[in-house]
């Protein structure tokens, strides 16, 4: 390539040079296609700096394959002009001759010629002139001797239209020295290769340049799912922290530990069969722990433990009905309740992240099953205190440092807190959306953006699952938006459970889908969730670092 | 979260003072309420029906606010306004007294019919009111609010009001057959029978939603005055007789129900709202309710209840250092008037009628800290030492993910919930075979059963993927549901791990080769002996004929692995040769 004949002569024409050569001039001179000399060109230029080559475009007049025949022989009304002969030459003969047609009508207008149609044996063409001077011939000639410029304007755009004439755009470089010019250039390398490096010929031997702008080839690999590997890195948070992971595999659960043990009523909107899957078959609990039931019955129904109670009839055929859990906050009951059960009461941490079902109306941030988070810490003398000071800590774990706490109402916490965050923009901690009962954003003005769904939810919401909404995040909220939801259990909960008076039980949660919405950038929830996944999304997603600040978005080929 | 819609302007009015939207956000978030939205009638009607409609619609500001779902008495304007001023301190919180009528008592009688449809009614007066039309519009809008929450679309409590100057007592409330039952309802010109009005009102998008309460029944409650007259017949509608209007002076109401508990809450709540527009502020005329049984009741309750509760308690359990005075003086900002009593470190807190919220001392410990401010608590760390243990089986799943990843699996994540069609019939299986459980109410039939194999979601993702360049590699480490009698709700979790080769040709000895891989991984050596692993021809309706093996492990099957059988895979919508495996990975915890 590089070493090709022409590039070396170019080398040696350029040494000697003053400032640069044209490609199309230093064809001419070796006689060689214009393309030869380019793809030259081209070759010395991808070895780097040896050469300079700049585009130059020039316009050329060029003869036409006629143009050049016409310029060698004479024109066509020149050449039968010459093949009359003084006494004449039949019109019919005359048509015969190669040029004969063109030729005549041109010669008769030139009035170079005459026809005698009373001759004997018919029409008979005669010179009128002596001598002619061909000034199509002459003109052409000056073309093709490089002289077009002598011609005028009209001239060219007349032999033009006899598609004589031609005009070319040349595209042509102007070469000069590089920075690393030189005369002598051997043949590059492209890889190293085993006998290289055992001969130790690659000390000797220039090598190609790696093109860095190419695109690499991406390795053959599987991919993990990025919901679950938010989900990894919550766990991890949650075991940093010292909290045990609390059995969840059964995501079928009686209405009592799902809403009674939690000292829902019966009554509760939650319990509605518009929000919660309940199940046909097997449609009741079998077994239920009787002791513990009676004093929820009636914890329920009468009061007891410092309670009025909810005064109504509680009813076990109610308790016994099945349904998928809507929360895990029923496998934190059932953790609880053994924990209770073991003499003497021990200090305990647990989380569990799984999933949940809800009987939704499905859209783009709403699924009828969803993972939620939840933490529970169960000690003596807990505090509002001792929770915000957990939440501060483990959303610090997150990245979110700006915390704020809103009174808020769940059916088994009491005191309730929603957990805010300071949403500061781009480039800050995450781009939280409003959180709270959103469906779609409005657009009207206020400071919350966000429409209420069904109430039952909102009532029953100790965890909001809500995920965020397509709007503008990237542009950054500078807004207090919601990010959890928490609290100290109630004691109508814990105290029918057995735990002793005085131990306190503090808890919160959140939704799993949300953060990886928001840290994945994905507005449609069923593109993350479930079998309509965008697997590309999955072999695309980078690593989940929770508390990494967001840079720059990264693509491939910038340096 | 219920919404209340309030005027910014009256609102503010009522508050003595103007906010800014930022400062008035910032108050709600203190009080535990959440300013929702900032609109008008006419951008609510614009942003639903067009702006056409919306042409002439009042652009007066409205404020939709977020209440907590237990607080019934800030479900209205008057109610707002209460609880905000005696936060701030501006006033104090008004007392709520049951007064007895000079003249006769307004008698509601009970008879036995209702026993069996909606046993129970309180009623009681407001005595010489004066509505205005924001005043009354706030009135309707509050027994809509009452009947959207606390009376659950009116099947737990339906509330009635009636112009008391139409009708004449004593009140009888009874059932009767619907066909027995004929008056002109609510804004009708004629009357009806019961049976007429459940069917006119099918077409009517307010009332529908609550004809299922009574429908069906042979008997229906109502109300009739001593001429003969009906108040109501509830949960459904009013009579048109007794109907109050802006101009009405003397408003009888009565509310029925099934749950006595809440049918008198309600009846506070309205009464306690209103009653500040009687000639006698906050005086509420009693009425008698006479049961079946004869006993007589008098409504409203109106009951103030006394609760002590020591004060270092509340400082322990919010995490702050106050004096028992401070505390009292916190509680009575939150409606609750507390005063130091005893030994100087007990608080007697005074629970107003409108706070049935209230049933425990833990109600008042977070209405203490509410008023103290959620973020004026020292935060702090529990000094609980724990040691933290992994889920066993969350474990095992976690390392068995990564590794199937680094085989070059990858990971997706399927609904647990499908329909019958996905585990059943397009697996060439019927369903009882399947000991699925299933689902009594799914919206769709794509929530009809728990799934009880990974394969079908993994398919179902292949065939959402099919633009993805071959082969398609999938696995899913996750839950699968069965019956099974002998867990306490007759069904349990398997903890499956799936994985799918889709491509060109079947592919069988790369998933068996996946198999080795995971054995190999859970340290199970090939062979029958020593708790090894062997696999053995079978067949299975999701297979091609000659293309199935059942893996056994550690003495038991834990699954089968195969080339899918050519109408599994028309069935799920793909055009490729697959070959699966799935095994529960319990057996190797």
């Amino acid at each position: 390539m590089a070493d090709g004949p022409v590039a070396e002569v170019l080398l040696r024409q350029l040494a000697t040079a003053d400032g640069g050569l044209d490609s199309a001039e230093l064809a001419a001179k070796l006689g060689v296609e214009h393309q030869a000399v380019v793809g030259a060109v081209k070759s010395l230029q991808a070895l780097g700096e040896i050469i300079e080559a700049e585009l130059r475009s020039t316009k050329r007049w060029e003869l036409t394959a006629e143009g050049e025949e016409i310029a060698r022989e004479g024109s066509h009304e020149a050449r039968v002009f010459r093949s009359i002969p003084p006494e004449g030459l039949a019109q019919s003969e005359l048509m015969r001759l190669p040029s004969g047609k063109v030729g005549f009508s041109k010669a008769m207008s030139n009035k170079w010629i005459r026809v005698d149609k009373s001759a004997a044996d018919g029409p008979r063409v005669f010179r009128v002139v002596d001598s002619v001077e061909d000034e199509v011939q002459r003109r052409l000639q000056l073309v093709q001797g490089g002289q077009a410029e002598k011609l005028g304007e009209k001239e060219r755009s007349e032999l033009r239209k006899r598609k004589l004439l031609t005009e070319v755009t040349l595209k042509t470089y102007w070469v000069s020295k590089g920075s690393a010019f030189s005369t002598s250039i051997s043949k590059q390398e492209t890889e190293l290769s085993p006998e290289m490096i055992s001969s130790g010929s690659w000390r000797d031997r220039p090598f190609k340049p790696y093109n860095f702008l190419a695109h690499g080839v991406l390795p053959d690999s599987g991919h993990l799912h990025p919901l679950l590997k938010v989900r990894t890195q919550f766990r991890q948070i949650f075991l940093e922290m010292g909290f045990t992971e609390m059995p969840t595999d059964n995501f079928i659960e009686s209405s009592f530990w799902n809403f009674d043990a939690l000292f829902q009523p019966q009554q509760h909107p939650a319990r509605d069969q518009h929000d919660t899957f309940f199940l046909r078959d097997p449609a009741e609990a079998l077994q239920l722990p009787m002791d513990y039931v009676h004093r929820v019955k009636r914890t329920h129904s009468q009061g007891g433990y410092g309670s009025q109670g909810y005064k109504y009839n509680w009813k076990l055929e109610e308790a016994r009905k099945n349904l998928l859990r809507t929360h895990t906050t029923s496998a934190s009951a059932r953790a609880l309740y053994r924990l209770a059960q073991k003499k003497p009461f021990t200090p305990a941490k647990y989380f569990s992240i799984d999933r949940v079902f809800r009987n939704e109306t499905l859209d783009a941030t709403h699924l009828a099953e969803f993972h939620q988070i939840e933490g529970v810490v169960a000690d003596h003398g807990l505090t509002l205190g001792h929770l915000m000071g957990v939440l501060r800590e483990f959303f610090t774990k997150l990245g979110i440092t700006q915390l704020r706490f809103k009174p808020a109402y769940n059916p088994y916490t009491e005191p309730s807190m929603e957990v805010f965050s300071y949403h500061q923009g781009q480039g800050g901690t995450w781009s939280w959306e409003g959180e709270g009962c959103l469906r779609l954003p409005t657009l009207s003005p206020g400071p919350f953006h966000c429409q209420a769904h069904s109430q039952a939810h909102c009532q029953t919401q100790h965890h909001p699952h809500d995920l965020p909404c397509p709007s503008p995040s990237s542009t950054g909220l500078r807004k207090w938006v919601e990010v959890g939801n928490s609290g100290i259990f109630r004691p109508e909960m814990l105290l029918p459970m057995g735990l002793p008076e005085n131990v306190s039980v503090i808890a919160w949660g959140l939704s799993l889908e949300r953060p990886t919405m928001i840290k994945y950038g994905i507005n449609n929830i069923r593109e993350l969730v479930g079998h309509k996944v965008n697997l590309q999304m999955v072999y695309d997603s980078p690593l989940c670092r929770l508390d990494a600040e967001p840079g720059p978005p990264r693509t491939q080929g910038t340096a | 979260m219920p919404t209340v819609s309030v005027k910014r302007d009256l609102l503010f009015r009522a508050l003595g003072r103007t906010y800014t939207d930022e400062e008035f956000d910032e108050l709600c978030f203190e009080f535990g309420l959440e300013l929702d939205e900032i609109t008008s009638e006419k951008e609510i009607i614009s942003k639903e029906q067009g702006n056409e409609k919306a042409e002439g619609a009042s652009d007066v500001v409205l404020y939709k606010i977020d209440v907590p779902a237990n607080r019934y008495d800030l479900l209205c304007l008057e109610g707002l306004v209460r609880g905000l001023q005696v936060f701030k301190e501006r006033i104090k919180a008004p007392v709520y007294k049951r007064v007895t009528p000079n003249g006769e008592i307004q008698k509601l009688i009970i008879t036995e019919e209702t026993a069996r449809i909606r046993p129970y009614a309180v009623a009681a007066v407001l005595r010489n009111i004066k509505f205005t039309k924001d005043r009354y519009d706030s009135f309707i809008e509050l027994q809509e609010k009452l009947h959207q929450n606390i009376c659950r679309k009116r099947a737990l409590v339906a509330i009635g009001t009636h112009d008391l100057d139409t009708l004449s007592g004593p009140f009888t409330y009874t059932a009767k057959r619907p066909s027995d039952i004929k008056f002109k309802p609510l804004n009708k010109t004629k009357e009806y029978t019961a049976c007429e009005l459940m069917n006119i009102y099918k077409t009517d998008n307010h009332l529908k939603h609550y004809l299922h309460i009574i429908e069906n029944k042979p008997l229906f409650p109502v109300i009739y005055d001593s001429n003969g007259v009906v108040l109501s017949m509830p949960p459904i509608i009013n009579g048109n007789h007794s109907k109050i209007t802006v101009n009405t002076r003397n408003v009888f109401i009565e509310c029925t129900g099934t749950d006595f508990t809440k049918a008198k809450i309600v009846l506070d709540v309205i009464v306690t709202m209103f009653s500040e527009y009687c000639e006698n502020p906050f005086m509420v005329e009693a009425a008698e309710v006479v049961f079946p049984n004869g006993k007589s009741y008098i409504f409203p309750e109106l009951a103030y209840r006394k609760e002590i509760v020591r004060a270092d308690l509340i400082n322990k359990k919010v995490g702050i250092r106050e004096t028992p005075e401070n505390i009292a003086k916190l509680l009575t900002r939150m409606h609750l008037k507390s005063e130091v009593i005893g030994d100087g470190n007990q608080i007697e807190i005074e629970i107003p009628p409108t706070r049935a919220d209230v049933i425990h001392a833990c109600d008042i410990v977070e209405d203490a800290a509410i008023a103290y401010g959620y973020n004026n608590i020292q935060m702090a760390l529990p000094k609980t030492y724990t040691i933290a243990n992994q889920f066993p089986l969350n474990k095992l799943t976690e390392l068995l993910r990564y590794d199937m990843a680094a085989a070059g699996f990858t990971e997706a994540l399927t609904f647990a919930l499908c329909s019958q069609e996905d585990i059943a019939d397009k697996l060439g299986l019927d369903i009882s075979a399947t000991k699925a459980v299933h689902i009594s109410n799914p919206k769709t039939a794509e929530f009809q059963v728990a799934r009880t194999t990974l394969l079908p979601g993994l398919l179902k993702t292949i065939a959402a993927n099919r633009k993805m360049p071959l082969p398609l590699k999938l696995f899913e480490i996750s839950d699968i549901v069965v019956k099974d009698s002998s867990r306490d709700v007759g069904a349990r979790n398997y903890r499956h791990l799936c994985a799918v080769y889709y491509n060109k040709n079947p592919g069988f000895e790369i998933i068996h080769g996946l198999l080795d891989r995971i054995m190999q991984l859970l340290n199970v050596p090939p062979g029958e002996k020593k708790g090894g692993y062997v696999i053995k021809a079978s067949e299975g309706a999701a297979f091609f004929p000659g293309r199935c093996a059942e893996i056994l492990a550690r003495g038991q099957s834990i699954g089968k692995l195969g080339v899918l059988h050519p109408d599994v895979i028309t069935k799920f919508e793909l055009t490729m040769p697959c070959s699966s495996l799935e095994i529960n990975i319990e057996p190797f915890l």
